[in-house]
């Protein structure tokens, strides 16, 4: 049985499509990406995964049961942190984690090993009773985590989960993932639009733009999916007439495009294309001003197959999502 | 110049907190300028006639003409003195006139005649206001048909009932349903709505409690301060006030009732008008007109007989007027649950119907 099971799940709010007809399936230990920029609809489809909403059409399956008819089942279930932080601030981390143990109904006499136990793995044993506001977005981050793991759920969703940490944070929450997936056991489905995240956190992901699927698999797969194998970016210290279409005749060279006098060429082989790149400057009499080689990141994978990249959309879309209006 | 633009760009971008600044002194100059000195009316007044002689034909001729034009008061026979104060003292009608037995003899004998006005003196300006018209009704009474061979007249006695309230007493009922408002506007509403906003409830609904359990919650934690806000005003207010015998067992008992039973009722009330909203500037801009709407026409610092009909309407459904009533009766008459029961009788219904409907409209999902 598959951890998680869509079946052309559908969202529209007011005639506008926020989630349109996704089918994907999770299976059972796996960590699950859902990658794309904001307004994607990732939020959205978790939410509909996590019964805080209903959805339009389609079937969701989480853990066998039915988001829309048997959704007390559905909670029983999953652990879900939001994308936003929600602990109380003015309680202390022991005593969030005993509130969310009440809700979700853990026995008295196994809550505080239960806590404990979280607090450990998260790594905050010795900040328990302080409170949350005097802890830093990284730690509050863990204890979101510790608080969603309460119950002992079998499937944990997690949307964005490293928004607004700094990059020692978001590596630190990166590796508690994993080894908290590993000792218990969890399926784990999370949103992100940090290609790096997808890229080391995830055994599978799934590319999501303006609600669609564009494409399903790992890291690895989805890389090699498309045709380039490297990327080069070169400029000049002229350009010569003719010079675009000079580069795209060289060997190996998928596809070139050119934005404010940088050429960005895709590549089958890197190192090839490399040498006969520098051969053709010095034939034409130009030097090579500056040069870098990358190999292929998800990027170009979300470039591949939506024609945009992936760092424009976040720059075009990065407001604030919150409720709470701005002071 | 960047200051004003920024700020007035929010003001009119925010409709609630527009209506809220342009309707609420409007409410305020309407409400409060018909809750104080309107003309009292429509008081009830025991008539205990124990005379029935002829010259208590026109004293009643004299209380029908008061009833039919300046409305004041209204009569009520009673045969019997002691259930016309027992009435008295439960709040159901606010004097009691005796006419003692020797009545129509001693005015015709010119014998010192007497009646006597027993009032029930919790409310300043009732009393006033029945001395008021008693006190021209017996001089006018008296006003000679033929000129009298023997000087002599019929006077009033009044008898209060209780010993003098002094206004601070009066205000106290009204302090105390004021504290548990404030207290469920700030956890039922101001704090719901934040904690809505900023997500924790997000957190509350992917757990696997029910509706009922979801709702009850949010209700009983609202109510469980306000109810701490009622008890600690309704101790130290009746010590500071100069409550006689604040602390004894039965009025404080029937106080924790009253105070539980008034709490549930403005939370209730408080969660039905908030469950739908998600903006923390709605409570905020309602407070203080959902305040003056509901605290001055409740009878707190004025008597309801002196409102005009339209705010009479409001007195009706506020469920302040009825807590504000058991709250005056314990305090400044120590009445039983008899006295009170009407008001725990409809502020319990007023909170199975917020509660209801409050049910029936919260959302499960986002």
């Amino acid at each position: 049985m598959a951890a998680v099971e869509v079946e052309k799940l559908t969202k529209r709010f007011n005639g506008f499509t926020a989630v349109d007809s996704l089918t994907f399936r999770v299976e059972e230990g796996e960590i699950f990406g859902l990658l794309g920029p904001n307004g994607a609809g990732k939020s959205t489809l978790i939410r509909m995964l996590t019964t805080l909403l209903p959805p339009t059409e389609g079937t969701a399956l989480v853990n066998g049961y039915d988001v829309f008819r048997q959704q007390n089942e559905v909670r029983n279930c999953i652990g879900v942190i939001p994308q936003a932080m929600t602990s109380d601030l003015d309680l202390s981390a022991e005593e969030n984690l005993n509130i969310f143990a009440k809700l979700y109904g853990v026995p008295r006499n196994r809550r505080a090993q239960v806590i404990r136990e979280l607090l450990q793995a998260v790594e905050l044993e010795k900040w328990a009773n302080h409170p949350v506001k005097h802890l830093s977005g990284g730690m509050r981050r863990r204890l979101e985590i510790a608080r969603g793991l309460v119950h002992e759920p079998k499937i944990f969703f997690l949307d964005e989960p490293t928004t607004g940490l700094d990059p020692t944070s978001r590596i630190a929450v990166w590796e508690m993932l994993v080894r908290i997936k590993k000792q218990r056991e969890l399926t784990i489905l999370l949103t992100t639009h940090y290609m790096d995240e997808a890229d080391r956190l995830c055994d599978r992901i799934a590319i999501v733009d303006h609600g669609k699927l564009v494409a399903i698999d790992s890291p690895m797969k989805l890389k090699a999916s498309i045709p380039a194998a490297s990327f080069l970016e070169v400029s000049f210290s002229a350009i010569p007439t003719g010079w675009l279409e000079t580069l795209k005749s060289l060997p190996e060279v998928a596809s070139v495009t050119v934005h404010d006098h940088i050429f960005r060429i895709a590549s089958h082989n890197g190192p090839r294309t490399t040498i006969e790149l520098v051969e053709a400057a010095r034939r034409a009499g130009i030097e090579v001003s500056s040069l870098s080689v990358q190999s292929t990141t998800l990027d170009d994978v979300f470039m591949h197959y939506t024609g945009r990249q992936l760092r424009d959309e976040l720059q075009e879309k990065t407001y604030e999502t919150s409720l709470m209006p701005p002071r | 110049m960047a200051i004003i633009q920024r700020d007035l760009l929010k003001f009119f971008r925010s409709p609630a907190l527009m209506m809220a600044s342009l309707i609420f002194p409007l409410v305020q100059l309407v409400v409060l300028g018909y809750a104080f000195g309107g003309k009292i009316k429509n008081l009830k007044v025991g008539v205990v006639n124990q005379d029935g002689g002829l010259e208590t034909v026109r004293l009643r001729e004299m209380f029908g003409a008061i009833a039919a034009n300046a409305r004041t008061f209204t009569t009520v026979g009673y045969v019997d003195p002691r259930k016309a104060l027992e009435d008295l003292r439960e709040g159901r009608i606010n004097a009691v006139l005796e006419i003692p037995p020797d009545f129509s003899r001693n005015v015709l004998e010119q014998h010192e005649p007497q009646i006597a006005l027993i009032e029930d003196n919790t409310d300043n300006f009732v009393t006033s206001a029945l001395e008021g018209v008693f006190t021209g009704l017996v001089a006018a009474y008296n006003q000679p048909r033929v000129e009298p061979r023997v000087p002599g007249g019929v006077s009033l006695r009044v008898v209060e009932l209780y010993p003098y309230v002094p206004y601070i007493q009066y205000l106290l009922a009204g302090s105390v349903v004021l504290s548990i408002f404030v207290s469920a506007m700030i956890g039922g509403g101001i704090i719901f709505i934040d904690d809505k906003a900023r997500g924790l409830h997000e957190g509350y609904l992917v757990t696997p409690i029910t509706k009922f359990e979801l709702i009850m919650g949010f209700t009983l934690s609202g109510a469980s301060k306000a109810i701490l806000a009622g008890l600690v005003l309704s101790t130290l207010g009746a010590l500071l006030a100069g409550i006689p015998n604040p602390l004894a067992l039965a009025r404080v008992a029937r106080l924790i009732v009253v105070i539980v039973v008034s709490s549930m009722a403005l939370i209730s009330m408080m969660f039905l008008m908030m469950v739908r909203i998600s903006d923390p500037l709605v409570p905020r801009a309602i407070f203080g007109v959902l305040n003056t709407l509901l605290f001055f026409p409740s009878g707190a610092v004025y008597p309801i007989n002196a409102f005009p009909p339209w705010m009479k309407a409001i007195t009706v459904i506020d469920p302040f007027t009825y807590a504000v009533h058991a709250f005056k009766s314990l305090f400044l008459k120590n009445t039983g649950f008899i006295a009170i029961s009407g008001d725990l009788i409809f502020l319990t219904v007023f909170t199975v119907i917020m509660m209801t409907f409050a049910t029936l409209l919260f959302r499960r999902t986002l």
